[in-house]
This record gives C-alpha cells, sequence and structure tokens, in this order.
C-alpha cells in the first residue's frame, strides 16, 4: 500500500499552480514598463484601450517636442559629468578602504554608503535650501553636486567588490618587481577592479539619469532635466507622446542592466 | 675580540634604520590613503552633510508666508506639526501606507523570491536579472505606466467596461489605492532582493526530510519553509516600509494631490507655501522616523547575517 503510494508518478497540482502564480506575478512586476511599449506603438489618438493600430508617429514626434530635447540634452550632460565625478572620487577611496588598515575604516564605510539611507526628498530640500543662497539652484553645477550624493555608494560599493575577490599578491609582485605606486595602480589593480568600476559608473549612470526629486527641487523653474521635463507632463496630459519617450528611457536602462549583468552580475552589484 | 664585535657593529644602525623605515612606510601609507579618502570625503561633505546640517539649523527657523526666512532659534516649526491634527492625520496616513504597501508588498514578492532561491533551472540568473532589473528604470516612467493602465481611460476600465461588468469606470488613479498598487510594485525588486538574500537557510533538503517524515504538503511550508523564511520577509518588510514612507514621485503623480503623505507635504510647503523652516522641520521629523527604523533593519539584519 505504502509501496504503491511512493512509486506511482503522481501529479501534483500545487506545481503547475504555483508556476502559473509566479508568472503572473513576474507579469505585474512588468506590467508597467510592457504597456507603455504598447502605448507608444498604439495608433489611438488619445489614451485609450484596446490599440486601434500600428504607429510610429509618437516616435517621430519626439524630436520636435522641445521641452524633451532640451530635457535630454541636460539630462545627458548632467549623468556624464557625476559619472565622471563619483568614478575620480569613490574609486580611490573604495581602494584605501581595501588595501589600507587605518582606524575608523568600518565608520569611513558607512559613511560613504550612508547616502542611500537619507530619502531623497530630505536631501532635496537640504540641497535647495543649501544652494539657493549660494546661487547653484538652477545650475549644471547644482544638479551635478546634488546627485554626487546619491551616486557615490554605488561606485564604492562595486569597486569594494571587485577588490575583496582579489587579493594583493599581484600587486606586490609588480611592486617587488620595480613598478612604481601608479604604474602598480594602472597595469595591476586597474584592470583587477575593472568590473567593478564599470558596473559602478553605469549605475552611477543611470541613477543621475533617472533622479527627478533632487533634480526637481534643485533645478525645476531654470535648468528642468528629463525626468523633471516628463514627470510635469504627466502631471497635466497623461497622453501617449511621454509614452515613446518612456520607451527610449526604459531602453536606456536595460543597456544599463545588460552590463551590469556582464561584468559583475546585477544581484551582487545592487545587493 | 675586534673580530667578534665587528659584526655586531653594523647591527645597531640597520636595527635602527629599520625602525625608521617602518615608520617611514607608515607615514607615507598614511599619506597615501589619506589622499586617496580626501577626495570622496569632501565630495560628500559639500553634497551631504552640508546640506543636511544646514536643513536642520533651518527647521529652527522662523519661516513666513511670503518666503521671507527669520534667523532665529525656536521650536514652533516642531510644535505646529506635532499638535496639528492635520499633519497628525498626514504622518498616520504616510504610516498606514507604508505598513499596507510593505504588506502587499511581502506577499506578492514571497512567491517569486520562493522560486528563485528554489530553482534549479538554468535560466534562474536571468530571472533573477528580470526580477530586479525594474530598479534601474525611471520611478516616472514606471509611475506613468501605471497611470496608463489605472486611469480612467485605461488598461483596467477599458477592459472591464468592454466586457461589460462595470458601467462606470473605476477609480483608480488620484487615491490612495492607486498609489498603493503602483508602489507595490516599484518595490517588489527590492523586496525580492532582500528575500533571496535573507533565505540562506531554506534547504529543500529540509523540506523533503519534513515530507518523508509524514508532514503533509501544508504542513511542510507552515512548520519548515515559512519559519526558515521569517527573518527574510521582516527584512523585506521594513525595507519597503522605509521606501514608501519616503518616497514622492509616486504619491504626487498617482495622487493627483488628492494624496497627502509626509513627502508631498515638504515639496507643497516649498514651491506652494515657501515656507522653509517648516519644510525642513518636517523633514527631520520623517528624518526621525526613517532613522528608527533604519537602525532595527539594520540590527535585524545583522542578527541574520551573525
Amino acid at each position: 500500500m505504502s509501496e504503491a503510494k511512493v512509486f506511482k508518478p503522481r501529479f501534483n497540482p500545487a506545481k503547475p499552480a504555483f508556476g502559473l502564480l509566479v508568472f503572473l506575478l513576474y507579469l505585474f512586476l512588468l506590467a508597467p514598463l510592457l504597456i507603455v511599449f504598447v502605448v507608444s506603438f498604439a495608433a489611438n489618438q488619445y489614451l485609450s484601450f484596446p490599440p486601434e493600430g500600428f504607429t510610429l508617429k509618437w516616435y517621430g514626434m519626439l524630436p520636435q517636442e522641445g521641452t524633451f530635447m532640451e530635457g535630454m540634452k541636460v539630462s545627458l550632460i548632467v549623468a556624464v559629468i557625476v559619472t565622471l565625478i563619483v568614478l575620480a572620487l569613490g574609486v580611490p577611496a573604495a581602494l584605501a578602504l581595501d588595501r589600507f588598515e587605518f582606524k575608523a575604516k568600518a565608520a569611513v564605510q558607512s559613511f560613504f554608503l550612508s547616502p542611500l539611507l537619507i530619502p531623497s526628498i530630505v536631501l532635496a530640500l537640504g540641497m535647495v535650501l543649501l544652494f539657493g543662497p549660494l546661487k547653484l539652484t538652477n545650475t549644471y553645477a547644482g544638479i551635478v553636486i546634488g546627485h554626487v550624493a546619491i551616486t557615490i555608494p554605488f561606485v564604492i560599493r562595486t569597486t569594494l567588490m571587485s577588490l575583496a575577490t582579489t587579493d594583493t599578491s599581484c600587486e606586490a609582485a609588480a611592486r617587488i618587481l620595480g613598478a612604481g605606486s601608479w604604474t602598480v595602480f594602472r597595469r595591476v589593480t586597474l584592470p583587477i577592479i575593472q568590473p567593478g568600476v564599470i558596473a559602478g559608473g553605469v549605475i552611477a549612470f543611470i541613477v543621475s539619469f533617472d533622479e527627478a526629486v533632487i533634480s526637481l527641487f534643485v533645478a525645476e523653474s531654470g535648468l528642468p532635466t528629463l525626468p523633471v521635463q516628463v514627470l510635469r507632463y504627466v502631471e497635466n496630459s497623461a497622453d501617449a507622446a511621454v509614452a515613446a519617450l518612456s520607451v527610449i528611457l526604459i531602453l536606456i536602462s536595460l543597456a544599463v542592466v545588460v552590463v551590469v549583468e556582464r561584468v559583475m552580475g546585477l544581484r551582487k552589484a545592487l545587493r | 675580540m675586534t673580530l667578534l664585535e665587528a659584526p655586531a657593529a653594523p647591527e645597531r644602525p640597520r636595527a635602527k634604520n629599520e625602525g625608521q623605515l617602518e615608520r617611514a612606510t607608515e607615514r607615507r601609507n598614511r599619506r597615501t590613503y589619506l589622499a586617496l579618502l580626501l577626495p570622496g570625503l569632501l565630495g560628500l561633505l559639500v553634497s551631504f552633510v552640508f546640506p543636511l546640517a544646514y536643513m536642520v539649523r533651518m527647521s529652527f527657523n522662523q519661516g513666513s508666508p511670503d518666503g521671507v526666512i527669520v534667523e532665529t532659534f525656536t521650536l514652533d516649526t516642531y510644535i505646529q506639526p506635532l499638535t496639528d491634527p492635520y499633519y497628525w492625520k498626514v504622518t498616520l496616513d504616510t504610516f498606514q501606507m507604508g505598513v499596507t504597501v510593505g504588506v502587499l508588498c511581502v506577499l506578492v514578492s514571497y512567491p517569486v523570491a520562493l522560486f528563485l532561491a528554489r530553482s534549479t533551472s538554468k535560466y534562474r540568473g536571468l530571472l533573477i536579472a528580470i526580477a530586479i532589473a525594474p530598479l534601474l528604470t525611471s520611478a516616472v516612467v514606471r509611475t506613468y505606466g501605471w497611470m496608463v493602465i489605472l486611469g480612467t481611460n485605461g488598461l483596467v476600465n477599458s477592459s472591464l467596461t468592454g466586457l461589460g461588468l462595470i458601467d462606470t469606470p473605476l477609480k483608480l488613479t488620484n487615491n490612495m489605492a492607486g498609489v498603493t498598487i503602483g508602489l507595490v510594485e516599484i518595490f517588489m525588486p527590492y523586496a525580492i532582493l532582500a528575500m533571496i538574500s535573507g533565505f540562506g537557510r531554506l534547504s529543500p533538503q529540509l523540506e523533503e526530510a519534513a515530507g518523508s517524515l509524514g508532514a503533509s504538503k501544508f504542513k511542510v511550508f507552515t512548520r519548515v519553509t515559512l519559519p526558515l523564511c521569517l527573518p527574510g520577509l521582516l527584512t523585506a518588510f521594513l525595507l519597503v516600509f522605509v521606501l514608501s514612507i519616503s518616497t514622492f514621485i509616486t504619491p504626487r503623480l498617482l495622487g493627483g494631490g488628492s494624496v497627502q503623505v509626509l513627502a508631498t507635504e515638504i515639496y507643497d510647503q516649498t514651491t506652494g507655501l515657501l515656507n522653509w523652516p517648516f519644510a525642513a522641520a518636517l523633514s527631520v521629523i520623517l528624518l526621525v522616523l526613517f532613522g528608527l527604523i533604519i537602525a532595527v533593519y539594520q540590527r535585524l539584519t545583522r542578527k541574520i547575517g551573525g
């Protein structure tokens, strides 16, 4: 009796049911991104369902939308400068945190990661308060400084992760063989930490490029970034024109995801 | 005698040199790591510490409706939100939203995380990446997507009216329901990430063992699987809770002005009312709430990790 029970191949209805549930939850998770794709190709004049035919006109309209193009320019300039700055600030700091021993090391490391623990609305308010009297509101400098705080933790984290998985013997060997500090860094350390630097750099880029709250507070009136323009547009009219733009933003994010997944794994980098 | 002493003679200066060398290396090391740390520390000082410190100072100033800030040291900015029933309501609404979003988000993320933690498929890495990739997409875009789905002419309402199930469109945007749905989805990747890391002790062998000892499927889940998952579920809940109470974009867009939480209130106090000290005080209050929960969260994660 019991033997038969063990050997009888049982159909377990729980398994496909669980599979279906997970599939539906994935669908829920990706729903807003998928729907934006559908809407961006729909010929409906106003936002409605079901889609009435296929069109590329929303994409064709984008270059003529002055506010979007201007916002895109501002966001790209900011994101590129932010990426370069946080790499220049974060990579050396990560190097110091991993390769040297000093007091308060744990505290310094927590400090570098702490901006992620502060709500961005609070940071944004502090920035607009401080930047106002300094005439930094509505300037590139103001937005860039604002974004440095929230992107530096990612660079530190990914670089530290690359450093942690390697040992120092290669560097010691290079030094014994007579290489100077700079040569050791350039020829030995940098290749080792390259995945972390690349992952940190592209994450910093996309976080800055997509950041809306700090940009809104610091430069809403004078130098709106693309997310701020989209935010304003969506607030007033939820039509399909912004869907095409959203698809482009999603594709940029997707490119970043692919790069991070390739060089060090998304889960490791975003932990 | 002299022969014996001879080798000893260079011994002393060498030892002295070694000490000097060590100290010199230490000094050079110190200079190196300070030089490496300094740019980053300065960067954070300017972009992070100064703004926060200035905001805390500002919260003790006196604001006025015309945007003029009176430099003083008062607690009025704190007394008002802490005594005015309106701000109590906003704070309570914020808390309630955090709890609702946290609970729902954990409920919908748990099956996905459980599936990913157990999966032995060769596509597991890809499936994990898909689950957390939305983290790197713009919150504005995802909120817009939800407006398209939930709006009056959106996917849900068009489908339901098309099927003849409802006559008048459901009100799913410009209210807390819409904000909650949007936030649950937006924070799912965070929850899944926290859960996968928190399910470390979950192993199929334990479940199989319980099953072969005669426990029913349901019993295996409630007595073995769920208890092992509990730490991960709790950290995911706290994480989503803190993210929810401080989020701005989604309540702003999906709430359409009729959902007031601390974050939207801070924004309105600055752009609309120009009451900077008051906005600063609200931010400090939010920060304190946030800090308390983060402290609990970190203590929990350390416990789970250790």
